[in-house]
């Protein structure tokens, strides 16, 4: 009788505390892996897996911020998916180089950009990035965790976080120039 | 500092991730350089864009619910596979049989026990003749009254031997873990055992059994249950229970 009682009693107590505690994130985690994947059904079932893993490890969790953990899991749920698929994604080149980003070439007037950004076009920009480029756009500037988060995350250094950031924004400014000169 | 360096540095100062040192040089070059304060603030403008809730990609509506119920059977035990579920129809169904099949089992083995007593009963009964009858009497009244004050129940005593079935006597048994009535008849030198309890539901009908040899009738009338054996034929068996009945 006793063995039965903890047996049932335990794991609803620990689902309501992992639910209590995670649940909540189910759009940072869709968002995250979205982006990532670039197709809805993937990322719903990323999303699943990575419940699935993060209640099985929930007991090693012990404390920190709860959205970082869960994301963590869910861009390593991303990239074994994208592996699995062979994904060109992950063949794309990264220059990681921390040269400056040149922003002479839409630093003129024209390029509208002190205007206000179209968002279909922003987000279609924003997917035509490199993954690298494009998770640390997603992470700073939609989840807004700080460089240490992302640099933890994503296992990088902070001087990379900060670089590819940096680059990833100008390759947004550019982008968009030349989409916004395409439309006039 | 050149300007190309202090453009490195306004992502960093604008995400809040810059040294104070390097932040208060930064923010005496704004206003001098218009290339950079430019940089800036298209760089704000970027961000402030970025911020936008419909950027974000939402998830349908049925994901939250689906999530919870991958982890509602992750929790109780099962597998992760969505196969799984399509088990649980099947499983109910052999917890199902696994319990009916207990209850007929249960039921069989509760009446078959009974049966076992009985003839374990009537052979003992028949070793020797003392522990045949307590009270030998062809006399109802003298058999029926004999149990009174030994039983908490008042067995029907009757004798037939104008049937063909004469009563020879009673005598106290304990059979399904309590005392019973135990009627003796005799025909053509077959002794014949008819135990009687008091039922613990209604009248069923007379079900017939041969227990090691002994044909054995059980069945239950007016409140009472009842168990002849004997190893006369079933057919005259049957003759006796007939007689009981009425």
């Amino acid at each position: 009788m006793v063995f039965t009682k903890r047996s049932q009693s335990e794991p609803k107590n620990k689902l309501a505390s992992f639910e209590a505690a995670i649940l909540p994130h189910l759009n940072s985690a869709y968002n995250y892996a979205r982006f990532l994947l670039q197709n809805e059904n993937d990322a719903e079932d990323v999303v699943q897996e990575s419940y699935l893993r993060a209640f099985k490890y929930f007991q090693g969790y012990h404390g920190g911020d709860s959205r970082s953990w869960l994301l963590t899991i869910v861009r390593n749920t991303s990239y074994n998916l994208l592996q699995q698929n062979r994904s060109r994604q992950l063949v794309d080149s990264i220059d990681d180089s921390t040269e400056v980003p040149d922003t002479s070439e839409y630093s003129n007037p024209e390029t509208v950009l002190r205007q206000r950004i179209d968002e279909d076009l922003l987000k279609q920009a924003i997917e035509e990035l490199p993954i690298t480029f494009r998770e640390v756009l997603i992470l700073r500037e939609m989840e807004e965790l700080s460089y240490k988060e992302i640099g933890t995350l994503c296992d990088l250094p902070l001087g990379t976080v900060m670089s590819r950031l940096a680059r990833a924004r100008a390759r947004l400014q550019v982008k968009l120039a030349g989409k916004i000169n395409q439309e006039i | 500092m050149k300007c190309e360096e202090f453009q490195s540095q306004i992502h960093a100062y604008s995400d809040g991730e810059l040294d104070l040192t390097k932040s208060l040089e930064l923010e005496q070059h704004l206003p001098e350089c218009a290339v950079c304060s430019r940089a800036y603030a298209d760089l704000k403008t970027l961000r402030k864009a970025l911020r936008s809730d419909s950027l974000r990609f939402e998830p349908n509506a049925n994901l939250e619910a689906r999530v919870k119920s991958a982890l509602r059977r992750e929790a109780h035990g099962g597998g992760t596979s969505l196969g799984w579920r399509w088990l649980i129809p099947l499983f109910s169904a052999a917890v199902l049989l696994i319990i009916f099949s207990g209850f007929l089992l249960t039921r069989s083995s509760g009446d078959d026990l009974v049966a076992r007593e009985i003839v374990s009963s009537h052979v003992r009964s028949l070793m020797t003749p003392d522990h045949l009858i307590d009270v030998p009497s062809e006399d109802p009244h003298t058999v029926k009254p004999w149990f009174d004050g030994k039983l908490d129940f008042s067995p029907p005593v009757r004798d037939f031997t104008a049937q063909g079935f004469a009563l020879i006597g009673g005598r106290l048994d304990y059979i399904a873990n309590r005392p019973v009535a135990a009627l003796i008849y005799e025909r053509r030198k077959h002794q014949i055992n008819v135990f009687i309890w008091p039922a613990a539901s209604g009248d069923t009908r007379a079900a017939a059994q041969v227990q090691q040899g002994y044909n054995v009738i059980h069945w239950t009338k007016s409140g009472m249950t009842y168990w002849a054996i004997s190893d006369l034929n079933l057919a005259e068996l049957q003759q006796l229970q007939g007689e009981l009945d009425k």
